[in-house]
């Protein structure tokens, strides 16, 4: 696939629909998106500002689809938008986004910049301004099923590791089964806590599931770069063994983004509704607590608080089911400052911690984590996505903070009563 | 063309091509906006959130908590004037009676001292914006010319309008023949400048409630 600044200027052309140009018909230039963006607060360059963003992508909305704009184009009156402004852009719509949302949270006119930056990846892709990072992440994700690389041999290794120590055994390939059980790259090679914790909740409980060999990796970076073609091949994976398999329910892993891509644009990239459910693991497991299901003894004493990564959070209205969860096994939950919807990111999001460029910036970034995370006098901090845990166990290490990140599901799983048998 | 003339015509034929263009321009932006469609969402809502659309229209016009700590200036400014113009607009007696002339629709006016107030209060507000787009590095990044016509373009109506009423710089036909250029040349030109947000803002707010209330998130 060649890629030319005409591809890209006609992929902003496809991309354009009512939201956005309402969207910039109501910009006013008010820069109070600014004020919500991690990497404008905590780098004080106004080049952060989210919405001047998406400038290239304004411009050819302008161009093409207002009057003013053709009239001035005609006349040659306009500035078109260039190969070089693109290189340029590059490093504002990769680098320095992490698709978190906040920003149209705040915007007073309603703008959505998430939903604009996302979309306007599909033209930086398709003009070749797409981080080198990324790119290969992707051509590994659709040559080899992982982003990072990672086969089937190697979940393997882990599920045979994983019956060893807990002495239950990983179903794989099973028809019929209520779940099919995803996991991140992340998981397979950094926390291999998250399926033994899995498989030992899953049978207290009683559950049925399994995992598919040629659809294990939940994470889908097509849609971090912005190739829908790429992601609808991702994403298709998990659909067809879904389907052959025959199970009610797939559980999207604790990772933010395959969240994203398999339920919000899963059906849209496949043209069509799921036969099955997509639940996030946290859903999952809130629905087993409520129905008594999981079972929990004891309470972890030391003092936690819990990161709600973006796109579980707010961009996937997973808010209630984690604190409900704490507090079974948490003595003292402390909230950290503008937690829940309006919580901030670990700055590693929609593939930033990928792209080995933009890790200063990310480190920058993450001080107002620490803030948040120093704010509630914690020294454990639990989330729910492997990806923000990674970017923000280094960004820990790199401010020489002592605290230790869990996974929620991890945690859980420390407390279950083992022995009771329904 | 004496004064009296030139105020017969800014309420004549003036006024009837600065309603035109509006009217046609605003139709021709909303078109340029629904025109371009929007495909369906495939994706199953989280729970069916009838209203969360409009419900962020009215929501969005309040700063989330925080944000008026960071950023005072461009809220509390943008409240005192936008509630200011309202109130010039609609509440003012004179107004009431000009809407009356062309639709019949009446309504009862505030006193003119409380207009007076608002009106002053929405000019100190925009002479603030204004600084305060000129000095904040993030505000002066993103303006161009067009935020410096919109600027303009809704000072006018507001600074001539006072003049008027308190007979003020130049004789009182001739102003009031000047505040209503200048509310045409507002008319004619707010569909062609950021001030569409007048209408588009629903829309867009719209949008942001719908894509956020399918995903569970009240915005």
């Amino acid at each position: 696939m060649s890629a030319t600044l005409a591809k890209g200027l006609n992929s902003f052309k496809e991309v354009i629909d009512a939201p956005i140009a309402s969207f910039f018909s109501s910009c006013v230039h008010c820069g109070l998106c600014a004020e919500a963006c991690l990497f404008y607060t905590e780098t004080g360059d106004a080049k952060y500002t989210p919405i001047h963003k998406l400038e290239p992508l304004r411009r050819v909305w302008q161009q093409e689809y207002t009057l003013l704009g053709k009239v001035g184009k005609a006349l040659g009156l306009s500035t078109p938008v260039t190969d070089a402004e693109l290189t340029e852009w590059e490093p504002l719509v990769y680098d320095s986004c992490t698709l978190c949302g906040r920003c149209a949270m705040v915007c007073p006119v309603g703008n959505d910049m998430t939903y604009m930056i996302r979309k306007m990846r599909e033209g930086m892709a398709a003009s070749g301004h797409a981080p080198e990072d990324l790119v290969g992440a992707t051509t590994r994700a659709v040559t080899i099923g992982s982003p990072m690389g990672i086969k089937w041999p190697a979940v393997l290794a882990q599920i045979k590791h994983v019956q060893a120590e807990t002495g239950i055994e990983v179903p794989v390939e099973k028809e019929g089964a209520e779940y099919l059980v995803l996991m991140s790259s992340m998981e397979i090679i950094n926390f291999p806590e998250y399926l033994s914790a899995l498989s030992r909740i899953f049978k207290q409980a009683g559950v049925s599931w399994t995992l598919a060999q040629d659809a294990f990796e939940a994470t889908n970076s097509g849609i971090q770069i912005g190739a829908s073609d790429l992601a609808r091949e991702i994403v298709s994976r998990i659909v067809v063994a879904a389907e052959r398999l025959k199970v009610k329910c797939v559980i999207s892993p604790e990772c933010g983004h395959a969240f994203t891509a398999l339920r919000w644009e899963g059906p849209n990239l496949m043209g069509r509704p799921f036969g099955f459910e997509v639940k996030h693991i946290l859903e999952v497991l809130d629905e087993l607590h409520s129905a008594g299901k999981l079972k929990t003894q004891g309470k972890d004493k030391r003092p936690l608080t819990y990161h709600d990564p973006c796109q579980i959070a707010r961009r996937g209205g997973v808010v209630e089911q984690p604190r409900r969860l704490l507090h079974e096994v948490a003595e003292d939950f402390r909230e950290m400052p503008d937690a829940g919807t309006m919580n901030w990111c670990c700055g590693g999001g929609g593939g930033v911690s990928a792209n080995s460029r933009a890790e200063p910036l990310r480190l920058q970034a993450f001080k107002h984590k620490k803030g948040q995370i120093e704010a509630t006098g914690t020294q454990t901090l639990i989330t729910a996505c492997a990806n923000c845990r990674i970017v923000m166990e280094e960004g820990l290490e790199h401010y020489h903070m002592k605290v230790e990140v869990l996974g929620l599901t991890e945690l859980l799983a420390e407390y279950l009563v083992e022995e009771e048998k329904t | 063309m004496n004064h009296l003339d030139l105020l017969t015509f800014a309420r004549g034929s003036a006024l009837n091509w600065a309603l035109i263009i509006f009217v046609a321009g605003v139709a021709l932006r909303l078109f340029e906006i629904f025109g371009l469609g929007r495909k369906a969402d495939l994706a199953r809502p989280r729970t069916d959130s009838p209203g969360s659309g409009w419900r962020t229209i009215v929501t969005r016009s309040l700063p989330p908590e925080g944000m008026l700590k960071r950023e005072p200036v461009t809220y509390i400014g943008g409240f005192v004037f936008h509630i200011g113009l309202f109130v010039a607009i609609f509440f003012f007696a004179p107004h009431i009676e000009f809407f009356r002339s062309m639709t019949g629709l009446g309504w009862p006016s505030l006193s003119s001292a409380l207009v007076d107030a608002s009106v002053v209060a929405a000019i100190v507000a925009l002479a603030v914006l204004l600084a305060h787009r000129l000095n904040h590095p993030v505000k002066r990044l993103l303006s161009t010319f067009g935020d410096y016509l919109a600027w303009t373009l809704a000072l006018l109506p507001l600074l001539t309008g006072y003049m008027a009423y308190h007979h003020l710089m130049l004789e009182y036909t001739l102003m009031l023949a000047m505040h209503l250029f200048s509310v045409e040349l507002l008319l004619a030109l707010l569909p062609f400048t950021k001030l569409f947000h007048t209408f588009s803002v629903f829309i867009s707010r719209w949008y942001n409630g719908d894509i956020f209330g399918r995903k569970g998130v009240a915005s």
